[in-house]
């Protein structure tokens, strides 16, 4: 008997974290207790990108996308929408306050276009035959029987597909380096060492749909004249990994992978090598020297991995979203792919937007779309009617875009021009209430943290730079601190060995350039206006408007709130560590910040 | 030679093709600032000092590691590139400790220098120092990872060239030291002593232990008698530290010296080279004619010896028992010479200037090191402990007259002399072991086919019909090759491919040593092996036999080669050791 019905469940790492596999469960008992489950098929998919509204479940054909679902929700999800045919309005997702029902219909997916993310959230990732059925492999096999390496190095080039991994190196060119070098020995390698702070990209990619990056890498073996390949990837997704062994197992069980691929003389073979998760390994030659066993370090480049890479030999190298883009551009032609996108940058782009935006999650757009269309059409705008301050993009490596910049079409070179990077696609939404200085600290934080301590000018200059941060967020600041930052960013950015280094000093650059009078108030007036440096920040009671409720003493951890009941309370500021209690807890706001 | 034709700051120069920017730059005088390079290593690309620019593009180079190509114009210096060069060095300098003064790399400071010529006056950034503990767990080298400015030089040429990886990154970020793995302290890592590391710390983060102390103790005690000997590597070495050129021979200055210094006796380690070529071809003529186990290795540098035991230690049976030069000296000097002078042998002090920092570590590295009854070598000063204690002496190194050794063991041969270079003891030996094994004399004494710095050297020397084949590594990364042929033969059953096989730790021998004076390259190497090479020709002796010390000492106090008395006072045994012994 046919299935009538099918039920989509998230199981992304976010979803799955919050009880994904256990709405999974539910909904097959349910089925299962009200003998309806010979009619519908359950199926974990990949992320569905709206992380915001996760757990969701989604039901075929009727295209009801519910949102924040959990466990026990399975019976009435069950019983009503595949039972009785009516949608469980409560769990609908709901804008305007009024329920659309239709992922289509979703502002949120509106200006989305999926290619990278083609399959996921929609198909099973653990089993190849929907990979197939949705033309999986078809790229391979027409690589394979019907077209040269100069054929696919050239559908590359017409595609006008550049490098995702955040330089935007352009792949025909990378590819056609190491096809034409001479070698007993080539590899394929799949960067899939994401690390910018609150990216996640690459790893919805790998869970939700692991063959896309297979199937691509096969065709670069055939494309360079490689057998062996290696994704590299960080052990902490340990999901993803999962999720890619069983599909490379599923794929050499077929003959898609493994010794004289269908039947052809071209044999390719990859394994996985686990990351400790050290970011300088997503630095291409960092990560080769960890994949050889030794300490993740840069080397100078020239020699470039394509001629010289993983022992010495030509390595294509790149990274998961690249890979991804691959088998559709071979099955569908560049032209197609390069209708996408602006005259520059071909094609889509996922970034990962988070931050102070109501919708926070995985989206895909074209290439060219604006930041207005991400953070207020997609992104929904910033919650709580906060201003809008400015978006990070390109993670440490990038600067922050404000909203001069909010029309600006997003692609390689546009990002560049305005003084930040795509990067590898990280997008952190920032809101009236967050401190420039705060923000370039945490940046620089993560690389003090993420500097491999090779070279000097990174090594000495993240923490450095660090130090004269925390000092001005201390309100010991001095002027002669910002000559210092430029000319120690304007060192590392030229001095530095690889990216890293290069480009961590871009957040603190970027907001000495576009916020130097916030970081001016800092040092000159000793004042935080968003109240996010503490060292700047003193709670006072106001006496008139505090009746005494005492609300404020009990919550204050360090007991330093004293007064009667009912009369005026007094904070002691020698021992307040400004941890904001008394102001979340006062009703009658009586707690002045300033 | 093939060349290329490039511009540097807009002059046409032609370099050879493959040469790095910082090299072509030099041929053209241009100095481009590094702290990280160096001749002996691979580029590592770590201070960011030597950034040039290439015409044409908004990016800087690693000079350091980037091939010159074919008509570009090199930028070498702007007013931006000094910039940048200046704020990375300030910022070098805000991680490093400002103790110039009592700094051992005092005046021998390669950051030192680039402060001077880039005349930094302040630091403007808050100077932190990485407080860790100075490693002083070795008799030979410390480690004060304080003054540590992570070149990576220290363990990569540990790395690269030693193949003893005592030394590595350890932690990241900021936090990233040089260290043994697993945070062991030096002396529980597979650390052989040599110094490397210390000849190419361009700071005072690693350095010999310093003992001119003990030496100026030792020469107060109006009831010892200090007796001193020198390498052969010292004396052509030594008088860089006065402004002399590398390889210029100075030993005659040097026993002045120690004259002036008030040492009692002063001898030559040379003299004992040519002991050990007694000991060892006797050694080496007793195995190849009784049957013995072939190939036989040398064993007179500790550093070999010591890596050998914790690394290769299957060939312990291989290894000749006889002991180092210095040690046979120090022994005879305890018990030979003591006797001579009615001098208990408590009474003696016997001190070794040597080319080595392993050495230090050699005068206790067993029980056999005692063999006169006392400690057999008090102690060991490198080269550049020598030098220091000359110029803090007052004594005018360049106006000494040259004096002799004193007798009766401080008198050598040019096969004494040659054991300071790679290639020397096998060069030594073979003529001695001619003699011994076809009872006749070599005609031509000179072996060029032992001679050379490839890493790696293979030959063959006519015995008068009998072929001795003979190999020669230098710089411990070589050492696996040699060995590995020897076992694969052994495994085989087939007969082993050589008779004799020398080894020395560091490229170029002895004379390259960890304890010789700083800023040693392949050019620097090449001069001190000249003067090496240049004592033996000048020698009237050049075979140890013919040493007229030599057959004085067997004829009154050891009687012959392996003999009895040979055995208990000259040759040692080995032992295994764990790489870790934590």
């Amino acid at each position: 008997m046919a299935v009538k019905n099918y039920v989509l469940v998230c199981g992304g790492s976010a979803c799955e974290s919050a009880k994904g596999n256990e709405i999974y469960k539910s909904l097959l008992h349910q089925a299962e207790n009200q003998g309806v489950s010979s009619d519908l098929q359950i199926v974990k998919t990949g992320c569905f990108g709206f992380c915001e509204k996760g757990p969701i479940v989604k039901v075929l054909p009727d295209e009801a996308f519910y949102v924040e679902v959990k466990p026990e929700d399975a019976e009435e999800i069950i019983s009503e929408n595949i039972v009785k045919g009516r949608m469980v309005d409560r769990l609908l997702y709901k804008e305007d306050s009024k329920a659309e029902f239709k992922a289509e219909d979703i502002k949120f997916y509106q200006k989305q276009e999926r290619i990278v993310l083609r399959n996921c959230g929609l198909i099973d990732p653990e089993s190849i035959d929907e990979y197939i059925a949705r033309d999986g492999y078809l790229g391979l096999e027409k690589a394979l029987f019907e077209m040269s390496s100069d054929d696919i190095v050239n559908e590359l080039k017409k595609s006008g597909l550049r490098g995702r991994g955040g330089a935007g190196f352009p792949t025909s060119l990378k590819w056609s380096f190491t096809q034409r070098v001479e070698s007993d020995q080539k590899y394929v390698v799949c960067n899939a060492d994401e690390g910018d702070p609150g990216a996640y990209m690459d790893r919805a990619t790998l869970e939700g749909d692991p063959h896309s990056v297979i199937e691509a890498m096969i065709i670069a073996g055939k494309c360079v004249g490689a057998d062996k390949g290696a994704i590299y990837i960080r052990a902490e997704y340990p999901l993803a990994i999962h999720r890619l062994e069983i599909a490379m197992a599923q794929a050499r069980e077929k003959g898609l992978m493994g010794e004289n691929i269908l039947g052809t003389d071209f044999s390719f073979d990859l394994e996985i090598r686990l990351g400790a998760g050290a970011f300088v390994c997503g630095e291409e030659t960092a990560l080769l020297a960890s994949i050889e066993g030794k300490r993740g370090m840069p080397i100078p480049k020239p020699p470039f991995p394509a001629v010289k890479g993983l022992f010495g030999k030509p390595t294509v190298i790149n990274n998961v979203e690249t890979f991804a883009n691959i088998p559709v551009i071979i099955s569908k032609g560049g032209d197609w792919f390069a209708e996408y996108g602006t005259e520059g940058s071909k094609g889509t782009k996922v970034f990962a937007l988070t931050g102070k935006i109501k919708n926070s999650g995985l989206i895909e757009v074209p290439m060219g779309t604006t930041l207005r269309e991400i953070v207020f059409d997609i992104g929904g705008g910033i919650p709580g009617g906060k201003k809008f301050k400015g978006v990070q993009t390109g993670g440490p490596s990038g600067g922050v875009l404000t909203d001069e910049f909010l029309d600006t079409p997003i692609d390689f070179d546009s990002l560049l021009a305005v003084g930040s990077m795509m990067g590898s696609g990280g997008m952190i939404v920032m809101d009236e209430d967050d401190c420039m200085v705060d923000v370039a600290k945490f940046y620089l934080d993560f690389c003090v943290e993420e500097s491999c301590g090779k070279c000097a000018p990174c090594r000495i200059g993240t923490k450095k730079l660090y130090e004269i941060l925390e000092k001005i967020s201390q309100g010991k600041g001095e002027m002669d601190d910002l000559d210092k930052m430029r000319d120690m960013g304007a060192a590392m950015k030229k001095a530095s060995l690889c990216g890293l280094g290069q480009t961590a000093p871009n957040p603190v650059l970027s907001v000495l350039n576009t916020f130097e009078e916030e970081v001016l108030e800092h040092i000159q007036g000793g004042k935080c206006r968003s109240g996010k440096c503490k060292d700047l920040v003193q709670y006072t009671v106001i006496e008139d408007k505090c009746i005494g409720c005492t609300v404020c003493a009990r919550k204050c951890p360090v007991n330093c709130i004293s007064g009667e009941r009912k009369v005026a309370h007094v904070i002691d500021q020698s021992s307040c560590v400004k941890c904001g209690a008394c102001y979340d807890s006062c009703k009658f706001g009586a707690i002045l910040v300033s | 030679m093939e060349t290329v034709e490039i511009k540097i700051n807009g002059k046409p120069v032609q370099v050879e093709k493959g040469m790095t920017i910082l090299k072509a730059a030099l041929t053209d005088e241009v100095k481009i600032p590094a702290l990280c390079a160096h001749d002996d290593l691979d580029p590592w690309a770590a201070c960011g000092l030597c950034v040039c620019k290439v015409e044409g593009s908004p990016k800087m180079v690693r000079a350091c590691a980037t091939e010159v190509v074919e008509g570009q114009n090199y930028i070498t210096h702007d007013p931006e590139l000094m910039k940048v060069r200046r704020t990375t060095l300030e910022m070098i300098l805000a991680n490093h400790p400002q103790e110039c003064l009592t700094c051992g790399r005092n005046t021998t400071c390669e950051l030192q220098d680039l402060s001077a010529d880039f005349g930094i006056r302040e630091i403007p950034y808050d100077v932190d120092i990485h407080e860790l503990e100075k490693d002083d767990s070795t008799p030979a080298i410390i480690l004060d990872p304080r003054k540590c400015v992570n070149c990576g030089r220290c363990a990569n040429v540990c790395q690269q060239l030693q193949n003893v990886w005592a030394l590595e990154f350890l932690e990241r970020g900021h936090k990233t030291r040089m260290a043994p793995a697993a945070g062991v302290l030096l002396n529980e890592s597979p650390c052989i002593k040599c110094g490397q590391c210390s000849a190419h710390c361009p700071v005072g983060a690693i350095y010999e232990k310093d003992e001119t102390k003990q030496f100026m103790k030792a020469i107060r005690d109006e009831s010892k008698h200090v007796s001193v000997q020198i390498a052969p590597a010292v004396r052509v070495a030594l008088g860089e530290a006065f402004g002399m050129e590398p390889g210029e021979l100075v030993t005659g200055k040097i026993y002045a010296a120690l004259r002036k210094l008030g040492v009692d006796s002063v001898f030559d380690t040379n003299f004992a080279a040519d002991l050990t070529i007694m000991e060892e071809g006797s050694e080496l003529v007793d195995r190849i004619k009784n049957g013995g186990l072939l190939p036989q290795i040398t064993s007179c540098c500790p550093a070999w010896t010591d890596y050998m035991e914790k690394y290769a230690n299957d060939m312990i049976p291989h290894f000749s028992t006889a002991k180092s030069p210095m040690m046979m000296q120090g022994v005879v000097t305890k018990t030979y010479y003591a006797e001579k002078i009615k001098t208990p042998a408590k009474d003696m002090f016997t001190v070794a200037i040597m080319p080595c920092t392993a050495k230090k570590y050699e005068i206790t590295r067993d029980d056999n090191m005692w063999s006169s009854g006392e400690q057999d070598m008090d102690l060991v000063l490198t080269t550049r402990e020598f030098a220091r204690l000359i110029k803090s002496s007052g004594i005018c190194f360049g106006c000494l007259d040259d004096e002799k050794a004193d007798s009766p063991i401080g008198d050598y041969s040019g096969a004494g002399t040659i054991f300071g270079v790679t290639g020397g003891v096998m060069e030594a030996a073979v003529r001695t072991a001619y003699k011994l094994v076809t009872e006749k004399e070599l005609d031509d004494v000179n072996i060029h086919a032992v001679r050379g710095m490839d890493g790696v050297r293979k030959g063959s020397v006519d015995f008068d019909g009998t072929e001795i084949k003979v190999a020669v590594a230098h710089g411990m990364v070589h050492v696996e090759e040699i060995l590995n042929e020897v076992r694969e033969a052994k495994a085989k059953g087939e007969p082993v491919p050589y008779h004799f096989i020398e080894v020395m730790a560091c490229r170029g021998g002895c004379i390259a040593g960890g304890g010789q004076p700083y800023g040693t390259n392949d050019e620097v190497r090449a001069k001190r092996v000249a003067g090496i090479y240049n004592d033996d020709e000048k020698s009237v002796v050049r075979k140890s036999h013919e040493n007229p010390e030599i057959v004085q000492i067997y004829k009154d106090y050891l009687g012959e080669p392996m003999s009895h008395k040979s055995h208990e006072l000259l040759h040692t045994k080995y032992q295994l050791r764990p790489l870790y012994s934590k």
